[in-house]
C-alpha cells in the first residue's frame, strides 16, 4: 500500500531516469541523510563510534570502490589491504610534510596518489584474466605491505615502524588525533561517504560505467563493439583505488590514529572488503554499503552476545566467530548469491504488491 | 670450486626442496580446480585441520576437551592411550574423506552451476569456518608432529661436499635438512601414485573425463558428485601430507594455514590446470626466491620471501597469461 509508482506521472527523460523514481524511495533516501546528519551526530559517543558508525562507513567507501572494481568492471582483487595501505601512507607523508594543508585536501590527495598506484597494478589486467588476476593483485597486497615495513622514509624513520596521525582540525573541529570528538570524526566520514557514493552511482550510470559493464560482461565483445579495453580496466583500477585510498586514508588518520601496516592493511583487509561486496552484492551501490553494514555489525553483534550476554570464555568465543562468520558466508551465498541488495530488491518487488498476492 | 659458487648451490638445493613442499599443497589446488573449476582457497586450512587431526589422534587428545571443560566445569584432556603414527594417518584419511563427503553435501550440491567468484567465497567461507573448528575442536596452542621422519641436518651430506671447495676457502659443507629430502620423496611418490590413478583405474579416467568436460561426462553417465567427493578426499589427503611435512618442519599451528598464500604463485606460474605445471612452478619459485633473498635480499632490507614469488609470478603471466603448462585460453564471442 505504502510502497508503489501509482499516480507518479514522469513527464521527462530526467525525471524518469533519476536514481529513486518511485516517491517513497526518494523521501526514504532523505530521511536517512536527515536522521544521518542531524540526529546521530547528538547522540554518538566513544563505543557507538568506534566500533560501528565509523568503520562502516569507512569499509562502505573502501567496498564501493571494490565494488566498481570487480562489481561494475568484472576484474576480481585481492590487493585492497595493499592500496589502503597506500592511501593511510600517503596521508603520513602528507600530513607531517606539510602540516598546514587541509586533512580534507589530505585525504583526497591520499586518493589521487592511491589511483596512481592502482592503475600502475592494474596494467597486467590487460594480459591476465579471472583468478590469475586476482593472484596477481596478491602480488600486490604483499609487495606494497613489505615496502611500507622495509623502507624507513615511508615511517619517517620511526623507532617502532609505526605511523600516528598528527592532531589536525577542520574550521574549528578536531578531526584527527586523540582528543577529536566522535561527533566530527563521524560527520567528517558522512561527508566523504555521501559525496562518493554520489559520484559512483552517477559514474556507473554514465558511459564510462557501462563500458565497464560491457568488459565485465565480456571483454571480447566489449571490444569488438568499440570500447576500449585499456580506457575502461584502467579507468576502473583508478577510480576504484581513489577509492579505496581515500578509505585507507580515513581508516589511519580518523579511525585507528596510529598504525603498524602488518596488522591494519594485511591481506585480511582484502578478504573483508571481497566479502562486503559479494555479501551485499556485486555491482550495486546499495549492496556495498549493505555488504559494509553486515561485516561491521556482525562480529560487533557476536560478541556481545556470547561474552557479555552467555558470558563465554573470550577465547572459545572467538573461535565461535570464526566459524558463525564462515558459516554465514556460506549460506548466504547458497540462499542468495545475488547479495542483500537482491534480497532488498525480491522484497521491494513483494512491497509494491502487499497485501494483494498478484 | 669457490665457495661463493657452492653457497649458491646449497641456496638452490635448499630452494628446491622448499619448492617441492609449496608444490604439494599447489597440487591439492590443481587436482579441485581441474575436477570442479572451483579456486580451493581452503586448501591450506585443510593442511592445518588434517595435521592438527592427526596431532590430535596420535597423543589421543580429547576433541572439542576446552569446550566441554568450559561448559560442564570437568577437567579433561587426554585419553589414556596413543596410537601409533601409521594408525593416526589411517584415521585422519577417513575424517578427511568424511570432510569431503560434508563439503559435498553442503556446500557444493548447492552451489552448481554458480559463477567461479561465488564458488572461490564459498572456499573462503569455508576456510574461515575450518579455522575456528579446527582450533575449536584441538585447542590453538602450538604442537609438535612427530611421525618418525628424520630430522635435522644431514652429515653425510655435509662431510661429502666439505672437500669441494678451493683449498684455503672457508666452507663448512652444505647443509640439507633430511627431513627436506624426506618431504621430496614422498611428494615425488605422490605424484606417482596419483598420475597411475588417474591414467589406469576406472574412477581415475572418469575424474580426467569430467576434467575434459563436464556436460559430456555427466551424459555417459558418470556422477558429477560422486566424482567431487573423490576429489576433495584426494585434496584432502594430499592436504594431510603437506601438513604433516609442514608440521613436522614448523610445528603445528595456526600459520600453518598461510601455506596456501605460498602455492598461490606456483599455481600461476604451472597453471592452474597441470600437476606437472604444479611441481615445475613449484621449483621454480622455491629456487626463485631463496636465490632473490640469498643475492638481492640484503641489498633492499630483506624478507623478500612473501613477495617475491608473486612479482616473478606476475612478470611470467604477462608473457603467457595461461601459465607454463596451462591450457591454452580460447575466448569466442
Amino acid at each position: 500500500m505504502l510502497y508503489r509508482e501509482v499516480g507518479e506521472y514522469k513527464t521527462s527523460y530526467a525525471e524518469d531516469s533519476q536514481t529513486f523514481p518511485i516517491k517513497f524511495d526518494r523521501y526514504r533516501y532523505f530521511f536517512v541523510l536527515l536522521v544521518g546528519i542531524l540526529f546521530v551526530p547528538f547522540v554518538i559517543n566513544d563505543y557507538w563510534a568506534g566500533a560501528v558508525f565509523l568503520p562502516f562507513l569507512i569499509y562502505a567507501i573502501a567496498s564501493l570502490g571494490l565494488n566498481i572494481l570487480t562489481g561494475y568492471c568484472g576484474q576480481v582483487s585481492l590487493g585492497t589491504g595493499g592500496f589502503m595501505a597506500v592511501g593511510a601512507y600517503a596521508a603520513y607523508k602528507l600530513m607531517t610534510a606539510f602540516p598546514d594543508l587541509n586533512i580534507f585536501f589530505v585525504v583526497i590527495i591520499s586518493g589521487f596518489v592511491t589511483a596512481a598506484v592502482g592503475t600502475m597494478f592494474g596494467l597486467p589486467s590487460l594480459r591476465i584474466k579471472g583468478f590469475y588476476l586476482a593472484v596477481a593483485t596478491l602480488a600486490a597486497q604483499f609487495f606494497l605491505v613489505w615496502l611500507f615495513n622495509k623502507v624507513g622514509w615511508f615511517y619517517n624513520y620511526s623507532a617502532s615502524g609505526q605511523i600516528t596521525a598528527p592532531a589536525r582540525s577542520l574550521g574549528d573541529f578536531l578531526i584527527t588525533g586523540p582528543d577529536a570528538t566522535p561527533a566530527a570524526q563521524y560527520l567528517f566520514c558522512f561527508l566523504f561517504v555521501f559525496i562518493l557514493a554520489w559520484i559512483a552511482r552517477n559514474l556507473t550510470r554514465g558511459k564510462i560505467g557501462r563500458s565497464w559493464m560491457a568488459i565485465r560482461d565480456m571483454d571480447i565483445a566489449a571490444e569488438i563493439i568499440g570500447v576500449n579495453p585499456l580506457i575502461a580496466k584502467l579507468s576502473a583500477f583508478a577510480i576504484s583505488s581513489f577509492y579505496v585510498g581515500v578509505a585507507g586514508a580515513l581508516f589511519f588518520t580518523v579511525y585507528l590514529g596510529a598504525v603498524e601496516v602488518t596488522e591494519a592493511f594485511n591481506i585480511q583487509k582484502s578478504f573483508i572488503v571481497l566479502f562486503m561486496i559479494i555479501i551485499g552484492g556485486l555491482g550495486s551501490i546499495f549492496g556495498s554499503f549493505a555488504g559494509a553494514a553486515f561485516m561491521v555489525l556482525m562480529p560487533v553483534v557476536l560478541k556481545n552476545l556470547l561474552v557479555t550476554q552467555l558470558g563465554w570464555a573470550t577465547d572459545i568465543a572467538a573461535h565461535f566467530e570464526f566459524i558463525i562468520i564462515g558459516g554465514l558466508i556460506v549460506f548466504f551465498l547458497i540462499v542468495e548469491p545475488h547479495g542483500l541488495a537482491q534480497l532488498w530488491n525480491l522484497l521491494k518487488q513483494k512491497l509494491r504488491l502487499w497485501p494483494f498476492p498478484y | 670450486m669457490s665457495a661463493d659458487f657452492l653457497y649458491t648451490i646449497e641456496v638452490i638445493l635448499n630452494g628446491l626442496m622448499a619448492g617441492v613442499l609449496y608444490a604439494l599443497v599447489a597440487l591439492g589446488f590443481v587436482l579441485i580446480f581441474k575436477a570442479s573449476g572451483i579456486f580451493n582457497y581452503a586448501q591450506g586450512v585443510m593442511a592445518l585441520f588434517a595435521a592438527l587431526t592427526l596431532v590430535g589422534l596420535q597423543e589421543g587428545r580429547v576433541p572439542f576437551a576446552h569446550l566441554i571443560n568450559a561448559t560442564f566445569g570437568t577437567h579433561v584432556h587426554n585419553f589414556d592411550w596413543t596410537l601409533p603414527a601409521v594408525a593416526a594417518i589411517a584415521l585422519t584419511v577417513v575424517v578427511m574423506v568424511l570432510f569431503a563427503i560434508c563439503v559435498e553435501k553442503l556446500i557444493l550440491k548447492h552451489l552448481v552451476n554458480q559463477e567461479p567468484i561465488i564458488l572461490f567465497m564459498a572456499t573462503i567461507g569455508l576456510a574461515y569456518f575450518m579455522e575456528g573448528f579446527g582450533d575449536l575442536m584441538w585447542g590453538s596452542d602450538v604442537k609438535k608432529l612427530n611421525v618418525g621422519i628424520p630430522q635435522g641436518g644431514s652429515l653425510w651430506f655435509e662431510d661429502l661436499t666439505i672437500g669441494w671447495a678451493a683449498e684455503g676457502e672457508k666452507f663448512y659443507g652444505m647443509y640439507i635438512d633430511i627431513l627436506d629430502v624426506w618431504a621430496a620423496v614422498i611428494a615425488l611418490v605422490l605424484v606417482l601414485v596419483l598420475t597411475i590413478f588417474s591414467q589406469y583405474t576406472k574412477s581415475g579416467r572418469a575424474l580426467r573425463a569430467v576434467a575434459d568436460d563436464h556436460q559430456a561426462a555427466l551424459s555417459v553417465g558418470i556422477s558429477l558428485r560422486m566424482i567431487w567427493v573423490l576429489v576433495w578426499s584426494i585434496s584432502g589427503f594430499v592436504a594431510l601430507v603437506a601438513g604433516m611435512m609442514w608440521g613436522a618442519k614448523s610445528g603445528v599451528q595456526f600459520s600453518l594455514s598461510l601455506i596456501a598464500l605460498k602455492a598461490l604463485p606456483v599455481l600461476m606460474l604451472g597453471g592452474f590446470t597441470s600437476i606437472p605445471g604444479a611441481i615445475v612452478g613449484g621449483l621454480i619459485i622455491g629456487a626463485g626466491e631463496k636465490l632473490f633473498e640469498f643475492f638481492i635480499g640484503p641489498l633492499i632490507g630483506g624478507a623478500t620471501e612473501n613477495w617475491f614469488a608473486y612479482v616473478l609470478a606476475l612478470l611470467f603471466l604477462v608473457f603467457r597469461p595461461q601459465g607454463l603448462f596451462g591450457e591454452k585460453i580460447i575466448e569466442r564471442v
